[in-house]
């Protein structure tokens, strides 16, 4: 037997009080998909090749997006404006260089 | 019964998942559908379930949009292989792939790219088709490209072009008469000549889809194949031309972009399986 | 046999990506010599094409620096790191790396992490189907001899150890609950998985990471939970094993010293 390991006996125990949770359903996922699943298929995510042309205009294609610092002009408009995390509310500014 | 020598001669549609509880639910008035053989080149999960489930039920057809026959480059050895692990799987019906190139140095670009027509181009694609079939084991059919523009070095009509691949390679070929519409306008040229002289004997399979009108810098009309909108009506008109002369052929209809619910793409599939209909009416009289 | 790139195909190829190159010699059309407007359709093809396969991947993102940003964003991803294969499933696994080093994004730096959760659904979505095991098969087992029981895991099933509450943040812009300030910034693991159908997303108890992670080495659950065990104090057997039953985690059962399996 192996010094500073979970013995056996506290396993077989553990197993026990594991069943018990299982049987009062503690363990759901993070749902956060649509409650009207296919059957039996589950939620189809889109295939990504296709042989179409790409939709919309020609030009999304021509113009150049540029990121060296300052010339960032997009600003996040998402959910990150409103939601608090670690660094404050990430409004995502332009970067001044 | 599913013959695996071929796909039936009625209308079919390119699968997308949104519809799969209605075709698989009902009677549907398509015979087959396709599917875009990359995106079944996971291990497992519901892509292969439904198309497992679609297999047992339709005839099917498999078409590669990534394997760059038209590039000048080696085949990817890797890719065709997973091409065959998937022909192996589900024995489709058909398997089909485009004259264009997709990739080139290590880069992928995700769009059917054209090429130039000269007796170089023509060596090197029916050396990659020759790949192709005896990698798969079976006869694999190319499509007719939409192009938006042409090669100063081109020097053989596409028409020929295709023709003569067909020819020295024994590949079959994929007739897809919203390109052939498309690149008409598109080059200015008229799409009944082109079609004149198509090596229509060697057609076994169809495609429509919809197309996008715009205009060139100059304001000449300049087609996208866009597949996001009904067959347009001369498309139809040429489709029945076509028809008239092959007879019956497996035809599907292409919808990739804004896809509508299912009733939509079925009428489309009815109008299809309608002129094949007439024409094979017009046969046994 | 293989001739080098003829020249048309590398001009082609390299103006695609790149707006500040001419339009190929090579090409021309019946109403210009130099058919610009022509050739833009196949630099909106592949950009666009590309940008909308990166959307479908990345909803969450999409939501959280919102429609026009993270277009931008993926727009400079799709030209600085286009895809090697021709799997679109599988363009998009070093967006999270891009997003890491991407400045414009700095001050939202639990992006990558939501992104990496993303990437694993979609691997989880794809990866190979196999039979979970039921509390029933579980009870098969004789209890003295779990501690020297190894399981083999789902293949679908992945862990992510985050810094940043990510779970929560992926479930604030995936639907599951509204996006709202987050005051207990507490770190979070998440286990991704995929036992039927359906990939789900579950919040790690504490040394989840480390036990499932063991356990996917080989260790037995016995090793497993010790080692859980040492990396958390607050580790709890009891719940991880009833995530491990209940979420469907394990596909088989091999006991070395009662010499049994239990499979499905």
């Amino acid at each position: 037997m192996t010094k500073n390991s979970i013995a056996a006996a506290t396993l077989a125990g553990s197993l026990a009080a594991a069943f018990a949770m299982i049987s009062i359903a503690s363990v759901a996922p993070a749902q956060a998909q649509d409650a009207s699943k296919e059957k039996c298929y589950g939620v189809s995510l889109a295939g990504k090749n296709d042989c179409a042309a790409g939709p919309g205009t020609t030009c999304a294609g021509t113009s150049k997006v540029d990121y060296q610092g300052n010339a960032w002009k997009y600003v996040a408009k998402g959910t990150c404006a409103s939601m608090k995390t670690p660094k404050g509310t990430g409004s995502l500014t332009a970067i001044k260089s | 019964m599913i013959s695996a020598s071929g796909l039936p001669a009625s209308a079919g549609v390119g699968f997308k998942p949104q519809h799969f509880a209605d075709i698989i639910g009902g009677d549907q008035p398509i015979g087959f559908v396709e599917v875009h053989a990359e995106n079944y080149m996971g291990a497992g999960g519901p892509p292969h379930a439904q198309l497992a489930a679609l297999r047992e039920r339709y005839a099917l057809s498999v078409h590669g949009v990534g394997l760059s026959i038209g590039g000048a480059a080696a085949l990817d050895a890797e890719h065709l292989s997973r091409l065959k692990t998937l022909c192996d799987r589900y024995q489709p019906a058909r398997f089909s792939e485009h004259l264009a190139w997709s990739s080139h140095g290590d880069v992928f670009y995700n769009d059917l790219l054209p090429l130039p027509y000269t007796e170089q181009t023509l060596a090197r694609i029916v050396e990659h088709i020759d790949r192709v079939q005896t990698t798969l084991r079976r006869e694999m059919l190319l499509e007719n490209p939409s192009t938006y523009l042409a090669f100063v070095e081109s020097t053989i009509p596409e028409t020929e072009f295709l023709a003569e691949i067909a020819y020295r390679s024994g590949c079959g070929l994929l007739l897809d008469v919203n390109n052939v519409f498309v690149s008409a306008k598109n080059h200015g040229t008229d799409p009944s000549s082109y079609l004149a002289a198509f090596p229509i004997a060697r057609v076994k399979e169809i495609h429509l889809g919809g197309h996008e009108e715009q205009a060139d810098d100059e304001g000449a009309p300049l087609l996208i194949d866009a597949h996001g909108s009904p067959v347009a009506d001369p498309v139809w008109a040429l489709y029945e031309s076509v028809i008239a002369r092959t007879g019956p052929l497996a035809t599907l209809i292409e919808w990739d972009n804004d896809v509508p619910a299912w009733p939509q793409l079925a009428s489309e599939a009815r109008a299809a399986n309608a002129i094949l209909d007439r024409a094979a009416n017009a046969r046994a009289a | 046999m293989t001739a080098a790139s003829p020249a048309f195909q590398d001009n082609f190829a390299n103006a695609l990506l790149d707006a500040d190159r001419a339009v190929p010699e090579a090409v021309t059309s019946h109403t210009a010599r130099t058919p610009r407007k022509r050739f833009a359709v196949y630099r909106n093809n592949v950009i666009v094409g590309l940008v909308q396969a990166l959307r479908e991947q990345f909803p969450a993102i999409e939501k959280i620096v919102g429609e026009e940003f993270f277009a931008a964003m993926a727009r400079v991803y799709v030209v600085n790191e286009p895809p090697r294969s021709p799997i679109l499933i599988d363009y998009g696994n070093g967006f999270p790396g891009f997003i890491a080093r991407f400045e414009p994004a700095a001050e939202l730096p639990y992006l990558a992490d939501v992104a990496r959760l993303e990437i694993a659904r979609t691997r989880a979505y794809h990866a190979a189907d196999a039979t979970s095991l039921n509390p029933a098969h579980w009870n098969g087992l004789d209890p003295a001899a779990l501690a020297d029981t190894r399981a083999t895991l789902h293949p679908s099933l992945q862990i992510l150890r985050s810094r940043y509450p990510v779970v929560t943040i992926w479930e604030m812009n995936a639907g599951g609950i509204e996006p709202a300030s987050i005051e207990d910034c507490e770190a979070e693991n998440a286990l991704i998985v995929r036992p039927h159908f359906d990939v789900e997303v579950r919040r790690l108890p504490a040394g989840g990471a480390a036990f499932l992670h063991a356990l996917a080495m080989g260790a037995s659950l016995g090793e497993a939970a010790t080692s859980a065990a040492a990396e958390t104090p607050a580790f709890d057997l009891a719940a991880n094993l009833a995530g491990l039953i209940g979420a469907g985690l394990a596909t088989a059962l091999h006991c070395t010293t009662a010499h049994k399996d239990i499979a499905p």
